[in-house]
């Protein structure tokens, strides 16, 4: 009966020693402060990090953002491979804003996942992911052009909108020249509206569609910025022509540069250069339009739109703005990246600051702790000495868990964490079926020997039964949940397996090893 | 079996009562995980009252935030509706620092759900219940007789429903978290249900001459103790989840220590009930 043990015994010891080589890593990085590790070479770092337990977003702080990316508006080839350049494009910026171990990966037909872990300004990596970044060199329709075109919109939102003719709610528009009745000036081609009456302006020419009333080539663009006219601030709405001169795919380099922009000295904006194709196309464009207006667009809105005073044979322009040097930083990072082909929306995101991080860390586990002080404290006052074999056997149970997820690369998040505390509740579960199966058996008057093995034997059916059905409810979340679900599933399944071990294989070893040496008259149970 | 009657009446009252609660509240009430919208936790320095913060809010135009403070340490949560364009942490920071200026305000975290997803996860969590369900009925009736999985599930399904009842009458959120707790207890709360059908088929073979509720009966009295035994291991670790765990784990384990007390008693009164009274007085004996 007992011909095994020595077999048994090498077998748990070979798994010990195989989860002990597992967690060690772990136990390195995790044992660290920060400056002891910042002492060691990065490559050691790296190295430690890939072998030890990964830290999920949750608990090292982090973002996660799932962007979804709008097809509406591309072509069926282009919309094709629009996720993967998109993908591309992301993964480019990621890489230039410096996040350490980015994950990008697409989700579905058109969904793209982000994860930046430790990150310390969620708020500028969104806007730096999301933005668009499409950038165009655009003719702006010359003073005579414009002045027609504010008259066609004239006739066009007075016909369109009933609204502008409510005098009470709209008491200084025109109701006939809705548009021309609150503009201020037309400076070359742009014609400027007072800030208190460009929001209801824009909002009348969305409502009249005024884009579609324009001829075929020309279409509208608001300033990005404030503008101010005799010191008054207000926006200009511009009338573009509809094809572009040159895009963003002709820019080789973007930079921050200072001085740009004489007027603004001092502040930062994004020096571009051009490919070669680019500039000879800028030579050219540049040349022929002489005294026009060639209008700087990002992202639809007009940036700057200087007049073209001689031809520019060296392919170099410049974004400028009220922009502060992250700003200037980032919109040279994303024109370098390129644009995206698409816009991308944030459907969903979850940020953990660094700071609730750490909390988590520290609450989960003196959570752990004390979960275990009061399983530890129950089991040795009801089981006595062999409690103290059942808590053995969760200790081990835990231990294993964590080097399987070491392991496994698996990811530990906050509900992983409760998933380890729960294991350390439910793994005494087992131990606790045996050990009143034995204690029935023994009331029958069976020895202590034949106590065990029939105790064993009949609990093992009930444990595996349960055990399976619990698993059968992690594997379904597991499937369904998202990133720190999927850490609680994961690690309560692994638990749960390790169990069986820990808490069945494991204990019979001692009781048999300790049954073989002498008879027992009685069992501390 | 004596009880039965009366865990009928009681289990009926409670899932009564949990119906009436989800009712009059209008379902569970649902987090930004399924509904779509924000929820921000910001952490203010220094600590400033909820009602400065509530004025700041609402002169900013923020009329629909919903406005909680979690702990003592100037912790706030908040619950936008909707997702906007801007970054709504970055309109929060700026309304509070408007009015309060040189208030430190600084994210602890931040969940955004578009309402698209919102409705993705909500199908998806009754899809995770269902199959659920559904994976445990069938290995339960694989490894005992059919009649006793459909007892166990449908006492799983009572689990469930009175869970997420408690949680609505306590005015918690139903989340992603609470939704992994649920299912835990699905998967959890059924053991004591198999130790006790397991006792009847073991007892079922010795006492072939006793009628089936007689064999459900001693079963259930033989092993009460370790029904109770297992739970309370599970409730401890729970509670010391529940106390030390911190805020964001709170619902979990609120709803862990619900699932698995209530698992415990229906286990032991609701699921072998049902069985016996599911398979008819004219079965005398069982299967296996």
């Amino acid at each position: 009966m007992y011909k095994n043990l020595k077999w048994k015994a090498l077998l748990t010891v070979i798994i010990t020693a195989v989860s002990i080589y597992y967690l060690v890593p772990s136990f390195r990085l995790y044992s660290q402060n920060a400056t002891q590790r910042a002492a060691l070479p990065t490559e050691d770092i790296t190295k430690l990090r890939d072998k030890s337990v990964k830290l999920g977003l949750d608990l090292q702080g982090g973002m996660h953002l799932v962007l979804e990316v709008d097809k509406t508006g591309l072509k069926e080839k282009e919309a094709e491979d629009a996720v993967d350049r998109a993908i591309e494009v992301v993964r480019n910026r990621v890489d230039q804003f410096g996040v350490a171990e980015p994950l990008i990966q697409k989700q579905g037909a058109n969904r793209i996942v982000v994860q930046l872990p430790g990150l310390l300004d969620p708020q500028r990596a969104k806007a730096l992911i999301g933005q668009t970044a499409k950038l165009e060199f655009v003719l702006v329709s010359t003073p005579d052009e414009t002045k027609d075109l504010v008259n066609r919109l004239d006739a066009v939102v007075a016909q369109r909108v009933p609204a502008v003719r409510d005098t009470a709610k709209y008491p200084y528009f025109d109701p006939e020249k809705p548009i021309s009745s609150r503009m201020l000036t037309i400076e070359f081609g742009g014609v400027f509206f007072g800030e208190e009456d460009a929001p209801d302006v824009e909002k009348f020419l969305t409502e009249a569609g005024a884009d579609s009333a324009l001829p075929i080539d020309s279409r509208l663009a608001w300033s990005a910025e404030t503008e101010y006219f005799q010191g008054r601030p207000g926006k200009v709405l511009y009338f573009l022509k509809t094809k572009p001169e040159l895009t963003g795919s002709e820019i080789a380099t973007a930079r921050v540069g200072i001085n740009l922009d004489p007027d603004k000295p001092n502040s930062p904006g994004v020096s571009l250069t051009m490919t070669r194709a680019g500039s000879s196309i800028f030579s050219r464009v540049t040349g022929a339009n002489i005294g026009k207006q060639l209008a700087i667009v990002l992202d639809g809105k007009v940036r700057s739109a200087p007049v073209i005073r001689t031809k520019i044979p060296r392919g170099e322009a410049s974004i400028t703005g009220n922009f502060t040097d992250k700003e200037a930083a980032d919109l040279s990072i994303v024109l370098r990246a390129g644009a995206l082909p698409a816009p991308l929306s944030v459907v969903e995101e979850r940020t953990v600051g660094p700071s609730l991080g750490q909390d988590s860390i520290s609450k989960g586990v003196t959570a752990a702790l004390i979960g275990s002080l009061f399983v530890i404290g129950f089991m040795c006052i009801y089981y006595r000495l062999s409690g103290i074999l059942a808590i053995f056997a969760m200790v081990l149970n835990v231990w294993y868990l964590l080097a399987a997820l070491a392991a496994l690369h698996g990811t530990l998040t906050l509900p992983g964490i409760a998933g380890i505390v729960l294991t350390i509740g439910m793994s005494v579960d087992a131990n606790v079926l045996i050990f009143e199966r034995i204690r029935e058996e023994l009331r029958t008057g069976k020895t202590v020997a034949r106590s065990i093995e029939f105790g064993y034997e009949r609990a093992f059916r009930t444990i595996l039964d349960s055990n399976v059905t619990t698993l059968i409810s992690s594997a379904v979340l597991f499937q369904f949940g998202t990133g720190p679900i999927k850490g609680f599933a994961l690690t309560l399944s692994i638990g749960l397996i390790a169990n069986m071990f820990t808490a069945v294989f494991v204990t019979k070893l001692i009781y048999d090893a300790m049954v073989s040496r002498r008879r027992l008259e009685s069992l501390s149970i | 079996m004596a009880f039965r009657k009366f865990a009928y009446i009681l289990s009926a009252t409670l899932f009564v009562g949990t119906i009436v609660v989800l009712v009059a509240r209008g379902g569970p009430r649902m987090g930004v995980d399924f509904t779509g919208g924000t929820l921000i936790e910001a952490k203010l320095t220094p600590n400033e009252p909820a009602d400065k913060v509530r004025a700041a809010l609402d002169n900013a135009g923020f009329r629909q935030a919903e406005l909680q403070n979690v702990g003592a340490t100037g912790d706030y949560l908040f619950r936008l509706q909707q997702t906007s364009k801007e970054d709504p942490f970055v309109l929060i920071k700026n309304a509070i620092q408007k009015e309060m200026p040189g208030t430190e305000v600084v994210l602890m975290r931040a969940e955004s759900v578009g309402p698209k997803i919102g409705k993705e996860l909500r199908s998806k969590a009754i899809w995770a219940v269902l199959l659920a369900l559904g994976g445990i009925l069938v290995y339960v009736g694989l490894r005992y007789e059919f009649i006793f999985a459909v007892g166990a599930v449908i006492s799983l399904f009572h689990d469930v429903i009175i869970t997420l009842g408690v949680m609505t009458f306590l005015g918690r959120e139903f989340t992603l978290t609470v939704l992994a707790a649920l299912l835990t207890i699905a998967g959890y709360s059924i053991n004591d249900t198999i130790v006790v059908f397991d006792r009847i088929r073991e007892q079922s073979r010795l006492l072939r001459r006793e009628s089936l509720k007689d064999v459900i009966d001693l079963s259930v009295n033989q092993t009460l103790s370790r029904t109770i035994l297992t739970s309370f291991t599970v409730i401890l670790t729970v509670l010391a989840l529940l106390i030390f765990g911190g805020e964001v784990i709170r619902d979990f384990a609120l709803c862990m220590f619900i699932g698995v007390f209530f698992g415990t008693y229906s286990s032991t009164y609701v699921a072998s009930a049902l069985a016996l009274d599911i398979h008819g007085p004219a079965a005398k004996g069982m299967r296996r």
